[in-house]
């Protein structure tokens, strides 16, 4: 099958019909992409040929292959497809400076929350989508180097453990993936961006503030100073060093322009509200 | 059912894509991809009217190609400074030297490692000198570290610790284990080509030996087609220039691969349309047909096909490179080291 | 004979700055470097020909007052091993 979100079309394969079925119900709200060429090819494949069927088991494999990816169970095919997908774009990119960020907009600017897995950032991201806020990705912020533009990918969110429960409780239910249980990282399940986000997904936005949240602290605010940001985000990016110059170009310009602040916050509440009274401070 | 040819059409003969729909260009792409020649192709369609999503694609290739091309000649360069004070000549290989030298085999070309060869009887002080500058040993296991050190023709990859990338430091282009060829080292350096302060290049003809005896001997045909695409960029080189061919048959001679370079020249012949001599490259063999379908053993989702053959040929490149006990242990312990880590 | 240190042409390199440091990307290499001073002084100072240590302390003192010959050295040193300096 095939499948496009925001610049990037996917052609997935699969030695089985079941995550294929997954994909087309979790991408069902997204257009089909006018042209089936796909920017990176993914492929679902047994592990061993008997392991089509017996203990069945999924190798990720595609255009960009990591060796240490170990196999996933059948059931997780979804899980799957979407680590591949994520793989390819991450190894393979070379049209935007990549940043392992989350990021949604309004009028026209984008907010970008940065940061390693659990400091809530894909959570936060999620409910400020549910809050007037237009979704803009989830696992990679896509910086235009030309133009320092982000352009949207807005990929269905994973969801793990607490915050599956906070986020039903936000969203109607036909928004949501199928429940995984017992995966790499606990309890998973899939939260589809809002139709509107869907429906805009090629419209760029100017990247306005950069936030590091930190979940499960005392409330606290403090400027990142540039040359810090510069090398956080290196690191955070799964392509600068790619880039070459362009990407030192693109990263330079970005910490120039954009404000960072390191945002520690003890519940998302307090996150929001101090997300929206940052925001509003910038005028 | 479509094979790697569909892919070796394309780069000898780009208009050939202006005909594909999309389930075409799907396949082309990621067989490009499967087989490192991505950043080849986009340089051969330079210029096409090919659909946006393949102009990105191998845009993309390209500045992959780039960045690699920069990684390699600067770890040449480090590699240079460090056995400068030593006079210690450094010869670059394969890839590294096709950019150094601004062939058309190194316009696009995805490069891995920097390979460079150094003489033999040097290799221990160039192992001291590069230790002391930084370069650190990619941890092998102790087992594999012997065999490296015995057996073949390079040392064991070394990593620099403050860069990420790789550089295999050669002492000859086929290890003194393997069963055909017996490559002339001391020839290899006697007719190497200087770039410019302490690094070199082998010479035309012995370059097309090396990417000849890479494709057989060296490997496990494996990236088979992206070695031939080699061999045709170097022959449409260097063939315009004078004694060119009465070269190559002296050094295919001299470091016994005549066979292989024969070979080479044949499936080039066949693959590419490259223009060459057919007094080298005479009758075609049965076993061509062998090697001519593992090279092409690709579909169109970029996975490699006819896994039978795939296996007999990795035990032939292993064949081909230790007589057979040893193969049996070193194949034996492999086998049991891999058990051991699941 | 005395070892003489040079440094890449003006263009070979591209610099921002941040606070009190330099974020420096080198073409030659593809490396990005963040350097902290003397760095970028010894680096305009070696660009222009190569110079010996007591040439370059010397020039260091006059066009930007840089005075502490050991900060100097190990700086020196530093660049090298990270290849922005090279030796002959």
């Amino acid at each position: 099958m095939t499948l496009a979100c925001g610049p990037v079309t996917f052609r997935i394969g699969s030695d089985w019909a079941a995550p294929i079925k997954a994909l087309d119900a979790l991408y069902s709200d997204y257009p089909k992409p006018q042209s089936t060429i796909p920017h990176f090819t993914v492929r679902l494949e047994a592990t061993r040929w008997w392991r089509r069927w017996i203990a069945p088991s999924i190798a990720i494999s595609g255009d960009f292959r990591l060796p240490e990816v170990a196999p996933l169970a059948l059931g997780m095919g979804l899980l799957a497809a979407e680590m591949a997908m994520n793989l390819q774009v991450a190894l393979g990119d070379r049209r935007f400076l990549l940043i392992h960020a989350a990021s949604v907009e309004k009028d026209g600017k984008a907010l970008i929350l940065t940061g390693e897995s659990g400091s809530g950032k894909s959570t936060l991201a999620a409910m400020l989508a549910l809050k007037g806020w237009r979704f803009i990705g989830d696992e990679f912020a896509l910086i235009e180097p030309a133009t320092g533009l982000i352009y949207p990918f807005p990929r269905p969110t994973s969801l793990k453990n607490d915050a599956i429960a906070a986020i039903l409780a936000l969203a109607p239910a036909d928004r949501f993936g199928p429940l995984l249980r017992d995966t790499p990282k606990g309890d998973l399940r899939h939260l589809v961006p809002p139709s509107d986000a869907i429906a805009r997904m090629h419209e760029p936005a100017r990247p306005t503030l950069l936030l590091y949240p930190r979940f499960g602290a005392k409330a606290a605010v403090r400027d990142v100073g540039k040359a810090e940001n510069f090398v956080r985000l290196t690191q955070a990016s799964t392509n600068y060093v790619a880039l070459g110059e362009t990407g030192f170009q693109a990263l330079t310009r970005f910490v120039s322009d954009v404000p960072a602040i390191a945002v520690d916050y003890p519940d998302s509440a307090t996150a929001i509200r101090t997300v929206n009274r940052l925001w509003k401070a910038l005028g | 059912m479509m094979d790697a040819r569909h892919l070796a059409k394309a780069l000898a003969d780009p208009p050939y894509v202006l005909g594909l729909d999309d389930r075409g260009w799907a396949a082309l792409l990621a067989m490009a991809q499967a087989e490192r020649l991505a950043g080849s192709l986009a340089v051969r369609l330079d210029g096409l009217p090919i659909p946006a999503v393949a102009r990105e694609v191998l845009r993309n290739a390209l500045v992959t190609a780039e960045t690699g091309r920069i990684r390699a000649l600067w770890e040449a360069e480090m590699a240079r400074r460090a056995l400068a004070p030593l006079r210690i000549p450094v010869i670059l290989l394969k890839g590294t030297a096709f950019v150094a030298a601004g062939l058309d085999a190194g316009r696009g070309r995805l490069i891995g490692d920097c390979d460079i060869l150094v003489p033999r009887d040097r290799i221990a002080e160039a192992e001291a000198a590069l230790l002391a500058a930084g370069w650190e040993w990619v941890k092998p296991d102790p087992y594999d570290d012997t065999y490296y050190r015995t057996y073949m023709h390079e040392l064991p990859p070394l990593i620099h610790k403050d860069r990420d990338a790789m550089i295999d430091v050669h002492h000859n282009i086929l290890p003194p284990t393997a069963r055909t060829g017996r490559a002339d080292a001391a020839a290899l350096i006697a007719g190497a080509m200087p770039l410019n302060e302490g690094l070199f290049t082998l010479s035309p003809e012995d370059m097309l030996v090396h990417a000849a005896a890479h494709l057989f001997a060296d490997g496990d045909l494996a990236g088979g087609l992206r070695n031939v695409w080699d061999i045709d960029r170097l022959i449409r080189e260097h063939a315009e220039i004078e004694g060119y061919w009465q070269r190559l048959v002296e050094a295919a001679r001299r470091h016994g691969l005549v066979a292989h370079v024969s070979r080479a020249l044949r499936l080039t012949h066949h693959l590419f349309d490259t223009p060459v001599d057919a007094f080298l490259a005479y009758l075609p063999r049965r076993s061509d047909v062998a090697f001519m379908s593992r090279i092409l053993a690709r579909d169109r989702w970029g996975r490699e096909t006819q896994k039978a053959l795939r296996f007999a040929f990795y035990v032939r490149s292993h064949w081909i490179r230790m007589p057979s006990l040893m193969l049996a242990r070193h194949l034996w312990t492999k086998w049991r080291t891999r058990q051991r880590s699941r | 004979m005395m070892l003489r240190y040079a440094a890449p042409p003006p263009g070979a390199c591209l610099r921002d700055e941040a606070e009190g440091l330099t974020l420096l990307y080198h073409r030659a290499s593809g490396q990005t470097h963040i350097l902290i001073e003397p760095a970028p002084h010894i680096l305009d100072a070696l660009a222009d020909a190569p110079m010996t240590e007591g040439e370059l302390l010397a020039t260091l003192a006059a066009a930007f007052e840089v005075n502490q010959a050991e900060a100097v050295g190990e700086r020196l040193a530093e660049l090298v091993a990270a290849g922005l300096v090279s030796t002959s």
